[in-house]
């Protein structure tokens, strides 16, 4: 998809200025929040989960060469394929030899963030295929030809009455008065159309939460179902998945799937869990014939040798947006890319460049909620906070920011010159202030006098006043 | 007064640039509150910025100037204390970080480290206060700063501190622990989002029914506060070391004054 981070301002202004979209970020914070505390303080060992869930990335990160060889020898043997593809330009392409030399027409697709990141859709379409999104979130993001605002719930950004009108307006087959009011109804309706869709698919396209080196499987976590209907039917079954998401063996898999669904949705385990490895067997009553991954870098071997190695500890699970007071204020479409909210604000200018993403790792106020609910314990603040300090360095601060700092920095460096001029202008600014206590404008202020008031400074500093209190004290 | 329980200490009071700057009643109630807690305060005045402005705009050789600024000015105390989460937080748990790879700074930053606390958790967990010898009639509601609560763990001890304040009720806002959107340099280069976030702060305080709101941060308090007065909300706003330490003469933040 094409970036829009370049104007997150803009985004993020008219996102709030959506009472529809405000309305349906409301859900996000009243929702997940409370089931992901209601589902932690049942557990006794959630907090050492999630030691033991980071400690198994960390390992697996730490000797990642030799896992991912692991896990693609597996795969063969279970007479499966692997691609390896570097960019995502390679992935695409890699999927679309597949699809073509069968044939494909439909190609049906689990929800999968990393094709969003390879914008794989667009690419099929443009190669006569149609690729039909079958998880519900992704399906009305699609009717709606919108990216994802979440990477969890991608249509959280919607309300129940705009998925009703789109699939009115999508779903010409079914009779104009019938009742779809109800989120039952809407389920309903995407399963019927989706059910043709299923049975006509010539190949599946699914991503993967895991990827076991021990067995050469892939780890789908749904709670529809469609994943499952996804990679089984078809002829042909893809996985498409970053080369991260490999962990060394189920037993791993068990630990980390303990806090993963906590984490995201609150519920204890995810309603499926389906663990596929190679194709159809020949004792196997179904499956596919061809089983492909496609393993993508895509950037991420250079993460694993910078300041940003945590980032690759994620496990996609939603939390830290969920979380995020800045996400709940602009929804995901405003950060402008495939990834919003905290991971986003680290991971995309990774991916896509700090120059088209600056602003995201900037738009933080640093409260830090993201880590200290994030599973895997990703610093997420100190990886933003490393992202401005590039920036700084190659300069791409904007001016007015630099210069004020650099002031800012001029005088604080220097005491006795910064206590004289500073107490000068607090006394000018108090003497000023005192009658109404705030301004309502002050020069070079914009910023906060646009929204607040400027409370008033007292008059004389700390410093000020402390002398004279020592002056007046006996040695 | 509190019963003293730990030995004398030496305290260096770092004041903050904001409450040096803005609101100086706020570091005359800390050293009111520490000189009770048994402790003989002094404030170094080779102190300006603890240098988070220059470390969150990634702006690493101001901060670490600073850093080494600050420490060298509070060497030798027994403890540092600052009435403010987020400036305790940087020297105690970002100074050792910005100076690891200084061979001549980072055990200094680290020894200064550990001995620096923020202003009513020192009381609390190092000076084994209990409570107050003040007053202030009336519902006050308390916001927690978000350096102070998920980098310090500062969460129960205002509130212990608080209930032996004579005359006063706590009644608590809905997610008191949900940033305020000050965020330092984030309300200006953010100034639609920091909106936003501090309107649905407003609404939280307007929830709890209280007309005074306290805070540890001072950052925060004018934040919150401006818009308060911005949006004509009758709800005052203090540090909550004013109110521990009986210090509430002095006009709220952006009250007028009394001339
Ligand atoms: S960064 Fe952490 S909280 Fe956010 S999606 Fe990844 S694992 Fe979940």
């Amino acid at each position: 998809m094409r970036s829009t981070a370049h104007s997150f301002k803009d985004n993020a202004k008219a996102a709030m200025a959506d009472p529809q979209l405000r309305r349906a970020l409301d859900n996000v914070k009243t929702g997940f929040i409370g089931k992901r505390a209601k589902a932690a303080a049942r557990l006794p060992e959630f907090e050492a989960l999630r030691d033991a869930s980071r400690a198994i990335k960390v390992h697996t990160l730490d000797h990642l060469d030799l896992y991912l060889e692991r896990y693609e020898k597996n795969v063969l043997a279970a007479g499966g394929h692997v691609h390896w593809c570097e960019s995502a330009a390679d992935a695409r392409a890699a999927v679309l030899e597949i699809c073509q030399r069968v044939g494909a027409k439909t190609v049906t697709k689990g929800k999968s963030m990393i094709c969003e990141e390879i914008a794989l859709n667009e690419h099929l379409e443009a190669e006569g295929m149609i690729p039909v999104e079958t998880d519900l979130g992704e399906y009305i993001i699609q009717l709606r030809h919108e990216p994802p605002s979440h990477i969890i719930a991608p249509a959280v950004h919607l309300t129940k009455d705009a998925i009703e009108a789109d699939f009115r307006q999508a779903h010409t087959q079914f009779p104009k008065d019938r009742p779809l009011s109800e989120p039952r109804h809407l389920v309903d309706e995407a399963r019927q159309v989706l059910r043709t869709r299923f049975l006509e698919a010539d190949v599946g396209i699914t991503g993967a939460n895991f990827l076991i080196a021990e067995t050469g499987s892939s780890v789908i976590v749904t709670n529809e179902g469609n994943g499952d209907l996804t990679q089984v039917i078809p002829k042909v079954h893809i996985v498409v998945a970053s080369l991260e998401k490999v962990i060394p063996n189920l037993c791993d898999l068990s630990t980390i799937l303990r806090v993963l669904a906590r984490s995201a949705t609150g519920q204890e385990f995810s309603t499926y869990t389906t663990v596929s490895s190679g194709p159809k067997r020949p004792e196997d009553p179904d499956g596919p014939e061809e089983y492909h991954v496609i393993l993508l870098d895509n950037g991420r071997t250079q993460m694993l040798g910078n300041e940003f190695r945590e980032v690759l500890h994620c496990i996609r699970c939603g939390a830290c947006m969920n979380h995020c007071p800045v996400y709940h204020a602009i929804g995901g479409h405003a950060y402008g890319w495939v990834y919003p909210g905290p991971i986003g604000a680290v991971l995309t200018p990774g991916l896509i460049g700090i120059e088209e993403a600056g602003d995201l790792p900037n738009a933080s106020s640093f409260c830090g909620r993201c880590e200290s609910v994030c599973p895997m314990r990703i610093p997420l603040p100190k990886l933003m906070r490393h992202w401005r300090e590039r920036e700084f360095e190659r300069r791409l601060t904007p001016a007015p920011v630099r210069y004020g700092l650099a002031a800012w920095a001029f005088l604080a460096r220097r005491p006795a010159l910064y206590h004289w001029l500073l107490g000068l202008e607090m006394r000018v600014l108090g003497a000023l202030g005192r009658r109404k206590g705030r301004f309502a404008w002050l020069p070079f202020a914009g910023g906060w006098t646009r929204h607040r008031d400027f409370p008033a400074p007292q008059g004389k500093t700390f410093q000020a006043l402390w002398a004279e209190r020592q002056g007046t004290r006996a040695p | 007064m509190p019963k003293e329980i730990a030995p004398p200490a030496r305290v260096g009071l770092f004041v903050t640039c904001l409450v040096d700057l803005m609101r100086p009643s706020v570091g005359f109630a800390a050293v009111k509150l520490l000189e009770e807690a048994g402790c003989a305060v002094e404030a170094p005045r080779a102190q300006t910025c603890c240098g988070q402005p220059a470390y969150n705009s990634g702006d690493r050789a101001d901060a670490q100037a600073l850093a080494r600024q600050t420490i060298e000015a509070f060497e030798g105390f027994d403890y540092v204390v600052a009435p403010s989460g987020s400036c305790a937080a940087m020297i105690r748990e970002h100074y050792p970080a910005l100076l690891a790879k200084d061979a001549a700074w980072s055990a200094r930053a680290e020894r200064l480290a550990v001995r620096t606390y923020e202003l009513i958790s020192f009381l609390s967990d190092v000076r084994g206060v209990t409570g107050v010898a003040a007053r202030f009639e009336g519902a006050v509601t308390y916001h927690d700063g978000c350096s102070g609560l998920r980098e310090l763990g500062i969460q129960a001890q205002p509130r212990q501190l608080l209930a032996s304040v004579q005359g006063l009720s706590l009644k608590e806002m809905p997610d008191a622990d949900v940033c305020c959107g000050f965020g330092g340099t984030f309300c200006v280069k953010f100034s639609d989002i920091s909106n936003t976030m501090v309107g649905d702060k407003i609404a939280s305080i307007e929830k709890s029914g209280a007309r005074t709101l306290l805070a540890g941060e001072l950052g925060c308090l004018m934040n919150m506060a401006g818009k308060l007065k911005r949006t004509g909300v009758q709800v005052e706003a203090r540090h909550v070391a004013e109110v521990l330490a009986g210090m509430t003469d002095e006009p709220a933040i952006g009250e007028a004054g009394g001339d």
